[in-house]
């Protein structure tokens, strides 16, 4: 099955065809060794983000220095100021991180409930047809639900601690666990189920054997998207909730009104950099879990 | 050496897999088969070559039980029935080993027999070495190999074959081909194999069926007298032209 690598050797050009066999082997060598291409891709793909980080760094200054007067700058403080103030003051950092993990905690919780909640609505789908059209629509309202329109009344209901603002999480990451599961679900290919038929599987080997692990690609897709979701509805739930210990969102809200510019540009700088974290980390796991079979695609 | 056999007429409900008076009407009114009867013996291979979309497959999957006919009625042992996929039906994220040991897995054989049942497999097809491969590394051929395997695991008395080698190239089909004989004659199975490839089909069997355009009913049958095992220069052999001939006008006048 192996073939041998003359046979897939290019066709030397007509004006290399005087030159020794070795030599012409060399010369039509496909493309550049992989050891050498390296350094220049990563060139190639770490230039353009850094030129234009750079050039939104210049811009940043330039509203800061130029745009606005010395006495509205506390509008945006230059990118060294945030630097100084928000990172390197440890007083101001702890107390973001320490915010910043209140919500992480917040919204892997409400993520492993929505977890365990669509997990189980989607393999009820895919068992019944009945139990499908019975939840789908109400699956497609939950997610057509302006969260800010709710908060008021879960607040309302669940007080204004943790738990409303796991609940928020919940609801805001529950849709995309569903239908994807639900998607995977139902993804093993025909031949597969007929196969299962024919060896007289019954349910729970079919759903165990064949469903789950096909269902898993889709699963990740929904679980990268509903991590992003979990953590955006921790913030919110804890910008409406301010009760308990105080999350990400109730800093943003403070620092915003007592004007501490650099502060809050740290807090949403690290916001920003929570959600990065968190679909890299589920990206890495499902590379783990399934990559060696799938064909997973590269992420940035 | 040659001659249509008077089977196509005749009611025979004994063998290992018989069919009589087969015919599948699908609900939307489409017949696809009709009056269908013939039976497979033990050390038989028969294959059905026929048009397509004239109901092949259809007879295949009514074989396995995986769909009722309409009429007529089936006699065969489906405890260990052999069906091999047009796809290879792998399981994406099961090795080849593992894959292949899937049915022995559902049939509930404990972990050593499961080994023990894969190695003697894989040793057949020629799959030894590739055992830790995920199928998406897999050319076409091997993986309708480990689809083999994976059937030969259970020793099926009755192999049930629907157009396996359609996708591959035609010097791996000739291989696989020559390969399905040698198992035919060591594994000692009753064989149904479905095609649209007239020398493959006069190639691997005993006997070979042409079907009609729809609804599907046998119009000619066709004994195969070359021995086994046979060897791949039989494909040169003029009888073989002959022969290949002769089912290709059957199949024209269909």
């Amino acid at each position: 099955m192996t073939v041998s690598p003359d046979l897939i050797r290019p066709a030397p050009e007509g004006s290399a065809s005087d030159l020794p066999p070795a030599e012409e082997a060399l010369v039509h060598t496909p493309g550049p060794l992989p050891g050498a291409s390296r350094p220049k891709s990563l060139v190639r793909v770490a230039v353009p983000p850094v030129v234009l980080g750079a050039a939104l760094l210049g811009f940043w200054y330039v509203i800061s220095y130029v745009i606005l007067e010395p006495s509205r700058r506390f509008l945006l403080q230059p990118p060294h100021k945030v630097v100084e103030v928000g990172f390197l003051e440890w007083d101001n950092y702890s107390r973001i991180l320490k915010a910043l993990w209140n919500s992480t905690q917040v919204a892997l919780i409400g993520l492993g409930i929505a977890i365990t909640i669509g997990f189980f609505l989607a393999t009820m789908m895919s068992q019944a047809k009945m139990i499908e059209r019975a939840v789908f629509p109400f699956a497609v309202t939950l997610q057509a639900i302006p969260i800010l329109a709710i908060v008021p009344m879960i607040g309302f209901w669940f007080g204004y601690g943790t738990t409303a603002r796991v609940i928020v999480c919940i609801i805001i990451s529950l849709f995309p666990i569903i239908m994807n599961t639900l998607f995977g679900l139902q993804s093993a290919e025909r031949g597969m189920h007929d196969l299962f038929t024919l060896h007289q599987a019954n349910r729970l080997t079919r759903l165990r054997k064949l469903m789950f692990p096909a269902a898993l690609p889709a699963v990740f897709a929904g679980l990268r998207i509903s991590a992003g979701l979990a953590v955006i509805g921790a913030i919110v739930g804890d910008f409406f909730f301010g009760q308990g210990e105080a999350g990400i969102g109730q800093l943003l809200r403070r620092y915003a009104s007592q004007l501490d510019g650099e502060e809050l540009l740290t807090s949403v700088i690290m916001s920003s950099a929570l959600g990065v974290v968190t679909f890299w980390t589920f990206g890495w796991i499902q590379k783990l879990v399934i990559g060696k079979w799938h064909e997973t695609e590269v992420l940035g | 050496m040659k001659g249509e056999t008077d089977l196509v007429t005749t009611v025979t409900t004994t063998g290992a897999l018989s069919f009589d008076g087969i015919g599948m009407t699908f609900p939307d009114g489409t017949e696809a088969l009709r009056n269908i009867t013939f039976s497979i013996d033990k050390g038989e291979f028969i294959t059905v070559v026929g048009p397509s979309g004239c109901g092949k497959s259809t007879l295949l999957r009514i074989a396995s039980g995986l769909l009722d006919p309409t009429a007529g009625s089936v006699e065969v042992d489906r405890e260990r029935l052999g069906y091999v996929f047009q796809d290879a039906t792998l399981l994406p994220w099961r090795t080849v080993r593992q894959n292949i040991e899937l049915l022995a897995e559902l049939h509930g054989f404990d972990s050593a027999e499961r080994t023990r049942l894969s190695t003697a497999a894989i040793e057949l097809v020629g799959l030894t070495g590739f055992e830790n491969h995920y199928p998406k590394s897999l050319s076409g051929g091997m993986k309708m190999r480990t689809s083999l395997a994976r059937t030969l695991t259970l020793k099926p008395p009755v192999f049930l074959f629907d157009e396996p080698f359609g996708a591959v190239d035609e010097m791996t089909r000739e291989h696989l081909n020559e390969e399905t004989q040698r198992l035919f004659q060591s594994e000692g199975f009753a064989g149904l194999f479905i095609t649209h490839s007239i020398s493959e089909a006069v190639f691997m069997s005993t006997k070979v069926y042409v079907m009609s355009a729809r609804p599907g009913r046998i119009i000619a049958g066709f004994d195969v007298p070359f021995s086994y095992p046979r060897q791949p220069e039989l494909r040169f052999n003029p009888d073989f032209a002959q022969l290949s001939g002769e089912v290709s006008l059957a199949l024209r006048g269909s």
